[in-house]
């Protein structure tokens, strides 16, 4: 029932955000210069006040802004994101089209990144003078100090040209077709790169937090009692030390959520993989004012969510998340 | 008579510090049979808990270890023992109590979680059967509400509930051995009372020897039958609780009792200003050399004192104390 509640609750919250995060959006967008009409304008190759006028009252851009932010908000309620300029879509229908490549990409190296950060922090942490240590620190200096498209593009040299083991880009080969099966293998296969070349810093940064906070825990009272309780090394610290030391991990990871999905334009730029972030930068050359908002929309929605679950991810791992009950 | 069930022969414990290595067990000797309370009395710092840590195999590992010594359990020397060996014997033979209950238990388990794992772990019961027994436990270390207290975490608990709860878990395999280092510290004194009423009954109902570390001669009268008294390290007295605190010999300890208004006697008609002793426990550079420690702060020491390590001088029957100038 108490989680119930709890969920109610949050959801609203993340409800009212994102309220604040389409006005505040919407606001910004409007005072950036230029507009649409510039933007056929210029492909045009130039147009009088009279035509830029009417371009203008075509799409609505001349009506007062509270009027348009309040048939902006409306029509979002309805999922409407209104109609890309440039690509003449809905731009519901141009995202939802590129959301799943943004998504497959954002999680997967997300995923990585935990288990993997997790588990390097643990072994370093269970000898921190030993060589997982080292590589753990190395690791993160380098996942830290280098550049997400620096990265993506040795790795593309390194992968795709030296040693073509990885395809260069995008995200399927036009010419492998078959079975689910094969087209999956397939995906995965261009899904390599930009996995490990978005997950590089994030893992930096797991691995370096989780190796502190199991450090901290494996020296506080409670791991002594389990010690002279007589629990093996493994029961000590998968048990009892790893889950005290998961909270601090979990907690980044959800407030790097944000930073996934803008290391994943990058990322996405470098290895031409088809999803938001290749749409967006596109979108902003060619000042389409709807399809921007609707990807900011879209990456706050998948913040706000992210934000909901390590929330409800916390409470499950801590009971004092929880107050008594 | 019966065999000790511990015995420890000449255990030395070595701590690394900045300036080099000191003992801060030094060369200590002691016996305990099944069933008897034996107390360790001693300022902070003197190797109380340091000798807890060293019998359960706990002293942390990068600072500190056994440099020298036998830890002798009915037989088996745990200072010699594998790793394995020792996460049997922990826990099930012999268990311990610590100090701080606010933060000896981990705070993402159930309390009866933690109880049953240690049965689990030793006693190969299932969770069914482990559940049920933690039940048990909690009951027995009077926690009310049992049926609803073992689902709680530890924040949920007060301090001495949670000292219950180390208990239970301490005394969950019926260990032959209890080490409690000082269990009450951290808790106000009707909790404390309560506790110790708690420790006489299970010893009673378990046979369970008991190593209780305490700077608190009022416990140590009501809890123990034999005392040592520890001093920077090494052992300056021991006897029966009847011997050492009735007549203390070695001046640290008739130092450490005169500091204890009215333990044995009647409160007289006029309040008498309390003693000290002066003076602070020496550094631990200074714990290897050979010479009295207590030297510095003793009114009756001697030449003697300044140029060697006193040796255990008998004075009756399990009585004995290190000191050069003893009754003169």
């Amino acid at each position: 029932m108490k989680l119930v509640f709890a969920v109610i609750q949050r959801v609203f919250y993340a409800a009212i955000l994102l309220l604040a995060v389409i006005v505040l959006n919407f606001f910004m967008m409007h005072l950036a210069p230029g507009d649409i009409a510039d933007s056929i304008a210029q492909t045009m190759g130039g147009a009088d006040e009279e035509i830029m006028k009417e371009i203008r009252a075509d799409y609505g851009l001349d009506k007062p802004f509270l009027t348009q932010l309040g048939q902006y908000i409306f029509k979002v309620a309805q999922f409407d994101l209104g109609y890309s300029y440039f690509y003449t879509q809905p731009v519901t229908t141009l995202i939802l089209a590129k959301i799943p490549a943004t998504l497959l990409l954002v999680i997967t190296s997300q995923i990585l990144a935990l288990i993997v950060g997790v588990l390097l922090g643990v072994q370093s942490a269970k000898n921190p003078n030993g060589i997982s240590s080292f590589v753990v620190s190395m690791l993160a200096l380098f996942g830290y100090a280098a550049p997400v498209f620096w990265t993506g593009i040795l790795l593309l040299i390194a992968f795709s040209l030296k040693i073509p083991i990885f395809p260069v880009a995008g995200m399927y080969d036009v010419m492998v077709e078959g079975s689910f099966f094969v087209e999956a293998l397939d995906v995965l296969k261009h899904l390599v790169l930009p996995v490990v070349t978005l997950s590089s810093i994030f893992l930096a940064l797991y691995s370096r937090l989780c190796r502190a906070s199991m450090m901290e825990v494996l020296g506080s009272d409670y791991i002594r009692t389990a010690k002279a309780k007589g629990l093996s090394r493994n029961e000590i610290i998968y048990k009892h030390a790893l889950k005290n030391a998961l909270s601090p991990v979990i907690t980044l990871a959800g407030l790097q959520l944000s930073a996934v999905v803008s290391g994943a334009v990058l990322v996405e730029a470098v290895y031409s993989w088809p999803g938001l972030g290749t749409l967006a930068f596109n979108s902003i050359l060619s000042r389409d004012t709807p399809t921007i908002l609707g990807i900011l929309f879209f990456s706050s929605l998948v913040v706000i969510v992210g934000n909901l679950l390590t929330d409800l991810v916390l409470r499950l791992i801590d009971p004092r998340m929880r107050g008594s009950e | 008579m019966m065999a000790p069930i511990l015995k420890v022969e000449n255990l030395s414990v070595e701590l690394k510090t900045k300036e080099g290595t000191s003992p801060v067990i030094d060369n200590l000797s002691f016996e305990l049979n099944a069933g008897e309370t034996l107390s360790f009395v001693g300022e902070s710092g003197c190797g109380k808990s340091m000798t807890a840590l060293g019998i359960m195999g706990l002293l942390p590992e990068k600072i500190s270890r056994v440099s020298s010594g036998r830890i002798l359990f009915q037989g088996e020397d745990l200072a010699s023992v594998t790793q394995k060996r020792l996460q049997e014997i922990r826990g099930n033979e012999i268990s311990m109590i610590f100090q701080e209950p606010m933060t000896s238990l981990n705070p993402v388990y159930t309390i009866g979680e933690q109880i049953g794992e240690i049965l689990r772990r030793h006693k190969g019961l299932n969770r069914k059967q482990s559940f049920l027994q933690a039940l048990d436990l909690i009951e027995a270390v009077q926690i009310p509400d049992t049926k609803n207290k073992i689902h709680s975490y530890p924040f949920q608990l007060s301090g001495g509930q949670r000292q219950r709860v180390m208990i239970a878990m301490a005394l969950a395999c019926e260990p032959k051995i209890l080490v409690a280092d000082e269990p009450t510290t951290a808790l106000d004194v009707t909790v404390q009372a309560q506790i110790f009423d708690l420790l006489k009954e299970l010893r009673v109902k378990t046979n369970t020897a008991i190593i209780l570390i305490t700077h608190d001669m009022g416990v140590v009268y009501e809890m123990a039958q034999k005392m040592i008294v520890m001093y920077a390290g090494r052992k300056v007295e021991e006897g029966s609780v009847n011997q050492v605190i009735k007549s203390p010999a070695h001046p640290y300890t008739q130092g450490l009792i005169s500091c204890v208004p009215h333990l044995t006697e009647k409160q007289p008609e006029v309040r008498e200003r309390l003693l000290e002793i002066p003076g602070i426990v020496p550094g631990l550079t200074s714990f290897g050399l050979n010479k009295c420690l207590f030297e510095s702060r003793c009114h009756k020491s001697v030449e003697k004192c300044l140029s060697s390590k006193p040796d255990s001088q008998s004075i009756s029957t399990g009585h004995q104390a290190n000191c050069w100038n003893l009754g003169k």
